[in-house]
């Protein structure tokens, strides 16, 4: 530990800590715009600027200006947070900012959710009084990400996370000084590079130049149809963050408020997706078990999430006949309602409009790929996120903190803790051991908890013995992790049978459709364990734990679709990939 | 200025391939590595087109975009291939002063190839240059290394006609 003395009063810090780190210590938040924790720490945006005066020998040297989020403290240093001096460079750092920034931020998604705006309503700056040359870029909305470069500001976060985090690196700065933009090789598109659509970049851009295509309109639009049949599904994971977009704090559990909230928007039927994340277990581990005793390919890969799966297409085609076949939960639970489900009604599946709340902008990709379509026609017609469900909330005016909570509808309410989980990394293996254990072993399972599979660690490796069989497992989270882990299955260093990979960091709870919590936020609190207690607490509750013991399920068999991995199951519940390649 | 994007074929030759893979191979897990590469790369091609930037990407597993960053950063990479015909208008202060910003606009619109790039034959490329030391003859500009000095915006038309 080292003192230092902060706007006059003495505190000890850790060695190594930067002046922004020790000034949280002091109960003191500088601000920042471009600084993401551990992710982007570059000290460009320059609005954490602090005068410090260190130790030279032993006197004190002379006051300087620094970057607090990357500079160092040393031992003596003396830090001061909040002069006129500090304040006044501050302030014309979000002048130079806002001199080329579009500032229309009365219909901006971000607005009152914009680091930007934030700082310069704290230093009361509403326009530069600097005039000049200003940019106008073309809006790029090709795919479900759609970046507004005239809001950009360069800081970079978004860039980072695509290279650092995600291993992926298709946006980054080009050309140079007034010229710079962020953008892809060659001006090309998003959609004509390796974008996987995860969204990470979105909910690391600290402004509105990032954000993921609105397609609420359409839903608003279906809803007022009367020849419609408008359902909606709920992903795992989105009940435990749609109360951010509502005041909560980070880990309540809304999802009582959240059925009431969409059943209040008109929709014919709200449901709960937990139940389609059990099918995809029962589909998926009995795949598993097949695969094992047929000297099947190994180690079979999991294909819940839509951003990873993509990845694996570009980046390791080489797996594609790795992953499990399995629809994600999102899609399968499109193919029931529009097969299963209109028959048992006698609706045509051309008057449903499937709709589906997800923590994640791959989704909004997946709706449109090729062999989704169980009934002839598209399982899922529009994919919204987390955030898309709070702004229809929002605008349909329902006060959703005084909501009563209300229950998923019947026949698709019922989700075993098991489907639960699946929304934070490692829940999908978790909940496919408690399945194949049962399967293999004969009997029921006492303890149905594999704690080595959980935590938000970017990769973890365990292995079960299930009488006979051993079976070796391993769970990655974002691409950069799972860019990891194939390597290490390619050179032969680790051997697996099952592995789990989600491309978000911590899994969908911290999905690039989720609310986007500032950098402030993010410095402190680890959102993805913090997200992730609610779904297994939701577990833990539970006395259905198990995707096999959900009664919905077993009906759906009975009813519909015989056995698992049944000829009709395959028709209805699976897919196939594509080996895209890089470029 | 924004670099322009080329709309020239690539005529890479097996040969210059072959000579590109081995640099990179001798290169490639130096720290820092990437500049000589492009630098070398640049000097094989005499411009560094996607073709090229890919093979790179590939045989360094940097990625694309990063490379494309470095190239499109650095006044000394070349997107755009020398034209048969190589312009260029030094708007040095000197030639500036004297309207070498007319004669260049006026190149650029008789040839109709923007400034920075290479018609998509690949027959004329045009650019603008840092001061090339002949102040006393500005404004100038050279055509594949002939200095023309004294420019006036009706002189190109003749000029041209030279370079057909």
């Amino acid at each position: 530990m080292i003192k230092v003395v902060i706007n006059g009063k003495e505190y000890s810090v850790e060695k190594g800590a930067t002046v922004l780190e020790a000034a949280k210590a002091a109960n003191i938040d500088i601000p920042t715009l471009c600084y993401l924790k551990d992710i982007n720490e570059i000290g460009a945006c320059r609005l954490c600027l602090v005068e410090v005066a260190e130790m030279r020998g032993p006197a004190l040297g002379p006051w300087r200006m620094v970057t607090a989020c990357v500079y160092p403290c040393t031992e003596g240093m003396q830090i001061k947070t909040n002069t006129p001096k500090i304040i006044a460079s501050r302030k014309m750092n979000l002048e130079l900012l806002l001199s080329n920034h579009d500032k229309k931020c009365l219909s901006c998604v971000r607005s009152t959710n914009c680091e930007l705006q934030t700082l310069c309503r704290e230093y009361g700056v509403d326009q530069s009084t600097f005039s000049g040359e200003t940019h106008h870029y073309e809006i790029d909305n090709k795919t479900p990400i759609i970046r507004d470069n005239n809001k950009c500001i360069l800081c970079r976060r978004c860039v980072a996370t695509c290279a650092k985090i995600q291993g992926i690196g298709v946006i980054g700065a080009n050309n140079r000084g007034f010229d710079t933009y962020i953008g892809s090789q060659f001006e090309q598109h998003l959609a004509d590079t390796s974008c996987i659509n995860c969204g990470q970049c979105i909910v690391s851009c600290p402004v509105g130049a990032l954000y993921e295509r609105d397609d609420t309109d359409q839903v608003f639009d279906a809803i007022a149809d009367p020849n419609k049949h408008v359902v909606i599904c709920t992903a795992p994971s989105v009940r435990a963050q749609i109360g951010e977009c509502f005041g909560y704090e980070p880990g309540t559990d809304a999802e009582g408020k959240m059925v009431t909230a969409l059943k209040a928007l008109g929709f014919d039927g709200v449901y709960d997706m937990n139940l389609t994340a059990d099918l995809t277990i029962v589909e998926e581990a009995t795949e598993l078990l097949g695969r094992i005793q047929n000297n099947g390919v190994l180690p079979m890969i999991t294909s819940c999430s839509p951003g990873w799966i993509k990845f694996c297409e570009h980046y390791f085609p080489e797996f594609t006949e790795n992953l499990s076949t399995c629809k994600s939960p999102q899609q399968m639970f499109g193919a029931i309602v529009k097969t299963y489900y209109a028959q048992k009604k006698g609706w045509d599946p051309k008057d449903i409009f499937m709709v589906s709340a997800i923590p994640c902008t791959a989704k909004k990709f997946e709706v449109t790929r090729p062999d989704q379509s169980a009934a002839g026609i598209p399982d899922v017609d529009v994919a919204i996120t987390t955030r898309e469900v709070g702004r229809m909330i929002q605008k349909a005016g329902i006060d959703f903190r005084s909501l009563e909570d209300g229950k998923f509808d019947d026949p698709f309410d019922i989700g075993s803790g098991a489907g639960a989980i699946f929304g934070a990394t490692g829940g999908v293996m978790e909940a496919a051991l408690r399945y194949a254990a049962e399967i293999i072993l004969g009997k029921k399972l006492e303890k149905v908890d594999f704690p080595e599979v959980r935590g938000t660690e970017g990769i973890k490796t365990a292995s079960y013995k299930l009488g006979d069989l051993t079976v070796n497992v391993a769970v990655a989270s974002s691409t950069g992790k799972a860019k990891e882990l194939l390597n290490k299955v390619k050179s032969g260093e680790l051997d697996v049978q099952f592995i789990e990979i989600m491309a978000c960091p911590g899994g969908c709870v911290n999905g690039g459709g989720q609310p986007i919590q500032p950098a402030k936020v993010r410095m402190n609190k680890d959102l993805r364990a913090i997200r992730a207690a609610v779904l297994y607490k939701d577990d833990a509750d539970e006395t259905l734990r198990k995707s096999q013991d959900n009664l919905a399920v077993k009906k759906l068999y009975e009813e519909f679709l015989g056995e698992p991995n049944s000829h009709k199951a395959h028709e209805i519940l699976h897919t196939s990939y594509i080996k895209r390649g890089l470029y | 200025m924004k670099k322009k994007l080329t709309t020239v074929a690539f005529q890479g030759t097996p040969e210059q391939k072959e000579k590109l893979l081995a640099v990179i191979e001798k290169l490639k897990d130096q720290k820092g590595a990437m500049m000589p590469i492009l630098q070398q790369a640049q000097d094989i091609y005499g411009y560094l087109p996607i073709e090229v930037q890919k093979i790179i990407a590939e045989k360094t597993g940097v990625s694309l975009e990063e490379i494309f960053g470095i190239a499109s950063f650095y006044s000394m990479f070349k997107l755009n291939p020398d034209g048969k015909y190589a312009i260029s208008v030094c708007l040095g202060t000197a030639c500036y002063v004297k309207g070498s910003g007319d004669v260049l606009d006026e190149i650029s619109k008789q040839l109709n190839v923007p400034i920075g790039s290479t018609s998509a034959d690949g027959k004329y490329s045009v650019e603008a240059t840092r001061c090339l030391g002949a102040c006393g003859l500005a404004p100038v500009m050279t055509i594949n290394g002939e200095v023309y000095g004294s420019l006036k915006k009706t002189d190109v038309k003749t000029i041209l006609e030279k370079y057909q």
